[in-house]
């Protein structure tokens, strides 16, 4: 029994020891544990923090980023991409050039006008100068008032004033018409100091013979007053064919009833001056050049009007015919 | 010979040429000549009898004395060959078959210009029919003989032989290629100043010719210094020479953005304007293409388009043309400077071409290829349009494929802009888009939608049809209040 209170009492009293010492190792162990955690629950909560902390930092970098970039992106798209005042400037430019070539282009436009209108004007006034000269025989006169000079106008026409301003007009004549149209027969005609003298008396008829070894005077007379006997060659002028074709065309055209050839008819309405080609220009049929003729021709060169004339000799033959002998032989 | 008149020729045309035949082997020359002469006239006169120059054997004879005689039987050679070329490939080929083009080559050498004249001529008939014909022209090496021919004085001499270049080189690209080696471009140009309108033609029709291949050769054209020279030729007296410069101007603007940039700068936009304003006709249709062409580009190539006062012009030749393809040239132009940003869109709905070109599409005497492009240019214009006074007309009279469009635009601007949603509604555009009718689900059906959704539920039921009636109706229903 002894023991048993004994060993109550030993129990309780371990019990307590080891209530006490439990509690006391309890106690420790939560302060240790409460260390712990409170260090793990720092570490975490520095964590925190710091990934709190570099998350607003970056969202304030990004912000500014964007801030940035997009003043950037505006000013780029504005100045390089599409830059409207460069825009406006440039369509601006475009329209003063615009309106610049519409001026440039209207003077330009007028200036021609102005130009036809002038050669027109002149081409006019050279007509009417023309007409003027032409119908110059119409101008009055002290005796006769002229068409244009009515007495019953006050003042004449002005035509008339034109008319008196007018230089008469003269057909030029062709400069070729200088034909020496001496004959034959004026050979006889010279009263140069060489040739015989011809007076217009005849010499008396029943002069006395001279006395001596005298032809008889008739012969003489007839062998000094021989008319010339012109060869062939000479009895003819030279371009005696040329004269006769001209005198042959002469005739046909005194026949004609109009003088222009191939008048137009059917586009005789048409203003419009037709400019041919070279081939319908050009003169139709050979050129004498290289067949006929030779030599190269420049009229604008010549001296005179005239061309080389081409010449046929005649015959001798015929000319000396029945003169070959002389009577006294009377052979031929 | 040349008394006979040609109309009774073909009864006895086999004998005619056997007639001629040997006169041509005649000993005087004159008499070969006038034989050749009077070969050319009946062989110009119709096909029938240049095949029948060709049947009787008597080219291999031209061409063999064309070598040796005389100018003036060269000249009337020359003729027969340029009379029977002209008529179709298959005789032309004839002639080139017989061995004709060395010996016009030959000709080109000539001193006489009227020789030259007749050989040009000839190889110009003979080239304009196809590539290879123009080919064969080229092989015979013609182009510096032309090109050195367009030096000489004479201008009858000069207009053939642009004219034949001009001939040449439009076929292919490598034709035109050959004629810009041989140094054409320079001479050219430099005659575009001359005061004759007939070469002036014939030499904006050759650089047209060789500008309209590629950008190269439209590049060398524009560096031999044409503008602003070409853009006085655009007020020329004479209605060719001013197509033809248009025509120059277009195919040069075509090809790239930076050429087209480049005759807008010079100024030649408003020069070509002004010109379609002064001619009528056929004569402006090169001018109406190439402002299409430069809109098309871009849009500030379309705004300088605009600026330049294009648009009022373009929309005077949509209504005062009679000629159909005219027509269909402007709508497109029209179409092609609409097309691309709102600004451009009101600028062509403001001077009001709209309705013309809606009523052009629905007219049934409009040929296809008007219906089909005018419709094209309306789509494009109303798809960017936002000038809503323009697209309330179309509310009434568009057919139902464009009114989707139109719809469409409304639905787009209305809910943004207060003044348009009061002027819809006075205007009776809201009473018409309730008339519509659309299939539930349609495109049709959501741009409806969505206009109904700007405005308060009263103003749309009050707009919508047979409000009158279900009033009267509630009328009727209605138990008055008896007190």
């Amino acid at each position: 029994m002894a023991t048993l209170a004994r060993l109550q009492a030993r129990s309780s009293f371990v019990g307590k020891q080891y209530y006490y010492r439990n509690r006391y190792l309890h106690r420790i162990t939560t302060i240790i544990q409460k260390w712990w955690r409170s260090y793990l629950g720092k570490k975490e909560f520095r964590h925190v923090v710091q990934v709190a902390h570099y998350t607003m930092k970056m969202n304030l970098y990004n912000e500014m980023a964007v801030k940035i970039q997009r003043r950037w992106r505006g000013y780029k798209i504005r100045k390089y991409c599409f830059n409207y005042y460069y825009l406006k400037e440039y369509l601006r430019a475009i329209s003063e050039t615009n309106d610049a070539i519409r001026e440039a282009l209207e003077e330009f436009a007028e200036m021609k006008e102005r130009e036809e209108k002038k050669a027109n004007l002149e081409k006019e006034e050279k007509q009417r100068d023309y007409q003027a000269r032409k119908m110059h025989y119409l101008l009055s006169t002290k005796q006769i008032p002229g068409i244009y000079n009515s007495p019953f106008r006050q003042a004449p026409d002005p035509w008339e004033l034109r008319l008196q301003k007018a230089k008469p007009l003269i057909h030029p004549r062709p400069k070729v018409r200088q034909e020496c149209s001496t004959s034959l027969s004026d050979w006889l005609a010279c009263t140069s100091a060489r040739s015989f003298p011809r007076s217009d008396i005849l010499p008396p008829i029943n002069k006395k013979k001279c006395q001596g070894p005298f032809r008889d005077f008739n012969e003489v007379l007839e062998q000094r007053y021989k008319p010339l006997e012109p060869t062939l060659r000479v009895a003819e002028p030279i371009n005696q064919l040329k004269l006769a074709r001209e005198e042959l065309k002469r005739e046909e055209c005194a026949q004609n009833v109009n003088d222009k050839m191939f008048f137009p008819f059917s586009s005789y309405h048409k203003k419009e001056k037709y400019t041919p080609s070279i081939h319908s220009s050009s003169k139709y049929g050979s050129d004498s050049y290289g067949e006929k003729q030779f030599r190269s021709e420049n009229p604008k060169k010549w001296i005179c009007d005239k061309d080389f004339q081409t010449v046929l000799p005649s015959f001798d033959l015929f000319s000396k015919y029945g003169k070959l002998y002389s009577r006294a032989g009377q052979i031929v | 010979m040349h008394a006979l008149t040609v109309d009774w020729i073909p009864n006895g045309q086999i004998g005619v040429m056997s007639l001629l035949r040997p006169l041509l082997l005649d000993v005087v020359p004159t008499i070969q000549q006038t034989a050749a002469l009077a070969l050319g006239r009946l062989a110009n006169y119709n096909d029938d009898l240049a095949e029948a120059v060709v049947k009787g054997d008597i080219l291999p004879q031209l061409v063999y004395s064309l070598a040796e005689q005389n100018r003036f039987y060269k000249k009337a050679a020359a003729f027969v060959l340029r009379a029977v070329g002209k008529h179709s490939p298959q005789l032309a080929q004839a002639i080139v078959d017989c061995g004709a083009l060395d010996t016009l080559v030959i000709c080109l050498e000539d001193f006489d210009p009227g020789v030259k004249e007749a050989a040009a001529w000839a190889l110009g008939y003979i080239a304009r029919h196809n590539a290879e014909l123009s080919q064969a022209v080229v092989d015979a090496g013609a182009v510096p003989l032309l090109v050195l021919c367009i030096q000489e004085p004479e201008i009858a001499l000069k207009r053939i032989a642009a004219s034949t270049l001009s001939d040449i080189s439009k076929h292919s690209p490598e034709l035109a290629q050959t004629v810009v080696d041989a140094g054409a471009i320079a001479h050219l140009a430099q005659m575009i100043l001359s005061p004759d309108a007939k070469l002036k033609r014939q030499i904006l029709s050759a650089l047209s010719q060789i500008a309209k291949h590629s950008v190269d050769l439209a590049e060398m054209v524009v560096e031999a210094e044409i503008f602003p020279v070409v853009l006085t030729c655009l007020k020329d007296k004479d209605d060719y020479v001013k197509k033809n410069a248009s025509t120059l101007i277009r195919e040069i603007a075509k090809h790239t953005p930076e050429l087209a940039q480049l005759i807008v700068n010079a100024g030649g936009v408003a020069a070509v304007i002004d010109c379609v304003g002064s001619c009528r006709g056929n004569i402006r249709l090169p001018g109406i293409m190439m402002l299409g062409y430069v809109a098309a580009h871009s849009e500030n190539l379309a705004m300088a388009v605009i600026i330049s006062k294009g648009v009022p012009q373009l929309s005077i030749c949509l209504s005062e043309e009679p000629e159909d393809h005219i027509k269909a040239a402007a709508a497109w132009a029209l179409g092609q400077i609409g097309r691309h940003t709102p600004e451009h869109a009101r600028a062509v709905a403001v001077t009001n071409t709209l309705p013309v070109l809606l009523s052009l599409y629905m007219s049934p005497e409009s040929s296809e290829d008007l219906q089909v492009k005018s419709k094209k240019a309306i789509k494009s214009i109303l798809q960017k349009c936002t000038y809503l006074p323009a697209l309330e007309p179309f509310l009434y009279d568009a057919p139902p494929n464009i009114l989707k469009h139109v719809v469409g635009q409304f639905s787009k601007v209305l809910p943004h802009d207060s003044k348009a949603r009061r002027l819809f509604v006075t205007s009776g555009g809201l009473k018409k888009v309730q008339e519509i009718k659309a299939e539930p689900g349609s495109l049709l059906q959501e741009y409806i939608n969505s206009i109904n959704n700007c405005y308060p539920e009263e103003i749309v039921r009050y707009y919508s049809p047979g409000y009158s009636d279900t009033l009267l109706q509630r009328v009727d229903s209605y138990q008055p209040i008896i007190n």
